[in-house]
């Protein structure tokens, strides 16, 4: 999603009209150079475009029971239902198809992903500003924070954070949030800190602007390119973390399965030669997060002049 | 001068740095009044307090310094006191400021409308489409071609003198009663350098501003300011009107600058400099602080000179000053 966002972001620069080559198509063909990024790209947008789309290409709805025979439970992949169609990745043992299971999975981890790593962007982002334009006191409050709760691993804090919530689709973005602001924070006060001994911020001091006005409109723009890279890397992390959550039963109630969930549903099944249970959703998760850091990379070599030959 | 002329007086102005390693005296005991319209030079090395000077007059010292004791009083009422909010309304909209470096004073991410649109917006409440034109004629006014199309450009598709061009234009957005310049020209090449200090007298002249041009080059304020400060180490050592301080200088150290501009009739000689460096501010013992590095010093020197007016229209700070040369 961030991605995505992304991409939205830079044509509002096409105004600009003048220039031969306009920073989007400078963007774009830089990105273009890695083969291994495009194909990341490529595997993250039909993954996203299987989440969107997955009511109406899923061959069964899994949370409809009406649909569902227990009798069908565990069929190998390949195996044909009583309902005519073909269980291409096999079924778990509540007689759900798998492939279905999954375009639904991710439908619910790329949500939480996306909507977690946006919501800890925004407010990790902002105090990060914050941190680094007025300094002092109000730097040390919020860094010293942010260091202790880096010191943890971030795993832990979902955990205590979830056990005292219970579960839920909320809760979870909040747990997520709660460990995950600290990086985003840390990383625009980085920039920040750099960006605002230039002498623009002083000027724009000089024409009286408001604080917010400098913090958001002056500041915040010239910070984003690190933003957008670490949220990217942070949207894997998001997902990863919320599939170890449900994976352990704490994260997603069972009548909204994550990626996670459903390995953890197929896990006693494995030692019995039942694989595709957890397998082929184990999968889907590989290859979301895979294709996600590959873009992210790449994003980081683009907007990173410094890493560029 | 009358009353009803000036328009910033700065009366005992000291403003200090509280560092860990002692008190950095920035600008200790500065007096200067500036009218109507008129151009000052603030001239002096790097160093000397002149930066903190003008930043000081816009309420932008930043911490550790601050405004020790002083006044500053702009149409006659003191706004050091003033709080934050009503200095703010002061800044930018009544005083504006131009930086050195036309690189780094525009935001790189931003097209000029948005930078300029936002600035007059801050300070008056108009549409964007008023605001917008009253912008257009701003880059009109400092020489810039089609201003409606290089509204729409961004810092980077600039010049460096078309840049400052632009941030002069920004700080005229308001129609302020003082600008304050602080080097404004030093990062430019010598030609750009001249449009620029053309273009800021025809818009002092046309507009009635006045003008704070701080400089460490005397042959800039030359041709421009109407009078002059010369501050060494956070004091003004000499102060008078344009031709008085540059034809007649009366203090040591303002001789020793004129001295050291390179000229033609000095062909062939060395060149003349100062001896020794800018003393450090920090812990600055009592006395006059050129006395190291100034021919005329003796035992007198060891005190704290007080402004003296040896001829009418003229300030120093001297024991010793060129009065026989300059009589």
């Amino acid at each position: 999603m961030t991605i995505l966002a992304k991409d939205v972001g830079v044509p509002s620069e096409k105004g600009s009209g003048a220039a031969a080559e306009s920073p989007l198509h400078r963007f774009i063909s830089n990105f273009s150079e890695s083969r291994v990024a495009l194909l990341g790209l490529a595997v993250f947008v039909c993954i996203v475009f299987v989440a969107v789309l997955a009511p109406y290409i899923s061959p069964q709805d899994p949370y409809d029971l009406a649909q569902l025979d227990i009798m069908e439970g565990r069929l190998e992949p390949g195996a044909a239902s009583a309902a005519g169609y073909t269980h291409w990745l096999g079924t778990d043992d509540q007689g759900r198809d798998m492939l279905s299971g999954i375009f639904y999975g991710l439908r619910t981890s790329l949500g939480v992903g996306a909507m977690s790593a946006l919501l800890a962007l925004v407010f990790g982002g902002t105090m990060g500003l914050i941190a680094a334009y007025f300094g002092g006191r109000t730097d040390t409050l919020i860094m010293r924070v942010v260091d202790v709760q880096l010191s943890f691993p971030s795993i832990l804090i979902a955990l205590v954070l979830l056990a005292i919530l219970g579960q839920g689709v909320d809760k979870i973005i909040i747990a997520l949030v709660a460990a995950q602001w600290a990086y985003y924070a840390r990383t625009i006060r980085g920039t920040a800190l750099v960006e605002r001994r230039k002498e623009y911020i002083e000027a724009a001091a000089c024409l009286a602007l408001s604080h917010r006005h400098i913090v958001f409109r002056q500041l915040l723009p010239n910070c984003l390119p690190p933003l957008i890279v670490v949220g990217t890397v942070q949207v894997a992390h998001a997902i990863a973390l919320e599939a170890t959550l449900s994976f352990l039963g704490i994260g997603l109630p069972i009548t909204e399965p994550s990626l996670g969930l459903l390995i953890s549903n197929g896990f006693e099944y494995m030692l019995s030669g039942k694989y595709w249970i957890s397998f082929f959703p184990g999968v889907a998760l590989l290859l979301t997060i895979v294709s996600i850091n590959l873009v992210g990379d790449q994003l980081r070599d683009v907007l990173n002049p410094r890493l560029q030959k | 001068m009358s009353d009803a002329q000036q328009l910033l007086a700065i009366e005992n102005l000291h403003t200090h740095f509280f560092m860990k390693s002692g008190v950095v005296k920035a600008v200790d005991d500065v007096s200067f009044t500036v009218n109507k319209g008129e151009i000052l030079g603030l001239v002096g090395e790097s160093g000397s307090g002149k930066s903190v000077t003008g930043f000081s007059i816009l309420g932008l010292v930043d911490s550790p310094g601050r405004i020790v004791s002083g006044q500053i009083l702009f149409h006659g009422r003191d706004i050091v006191p003033l709080s934050g909010d009503r200095r703010r309304a002061i800044r930018g909209s009544r005083i504006a400021m131009i930086f050195q470096d036309p690189m780094m004073t525009l935001n790189p991410v931003l097209r000029i409308d948005t930078q300029m649109i936002e600035a007059i917006l801050a300070h008056e409440k108009m549409d964007r489409q008023t605001a917008r034109r009253r912008a257009r004629d701003a880059l009109g006014l400092v020489g810039i071609a089609s201003p409606d199309e290089r509204l729409r450009a961004y810092p980077h598709q600039f010049s460096g003198g078309m840049r400052q061009r632009v941030a002069i234009a920004i700080a005229l957005l308001n129609k302020p009663d003082l600008i304050i310049a602080d080097e404004p020209t030093t990062a430019l090449d010598v030609t750009i350098q001249s449009q620029i200090l053309y273009e800021a007298q025809r818009l002092c002249r046309e507009t009635g501003t006045a003008l704070i041009w701080i400089t460490h080059d005397l042959t800039v304020v030359a041709g421009l300011a109407d009078h002059i400060c010369v501050m060494y180490a956070g004091r003004i050592v000499e102060e008078g009107s344009i031709d008085d301080v540059l034809d007649r200088p009366l203090h040591p150290y303002t001789s020793g600058l004129i001295g050291s501009v390179p000229s033609r009739n000095k062909r062939g000689n060395d060149l003349y400099q100062i001896p020794g460096m800018t003393p450090s501010l920090l812990n600055l013992p009592d006395g006059c602080a050129f006395r190291e590095r100034c021919p005329r010093a003796d035992k007198a020197c060891l005190v704290t000179p007080e402004i003296t007016r040896p001829v009418p229209g003229r300030r120093i700070r001297c024991f010793h000053p060129h009065l026989s040369e300059a009589s």
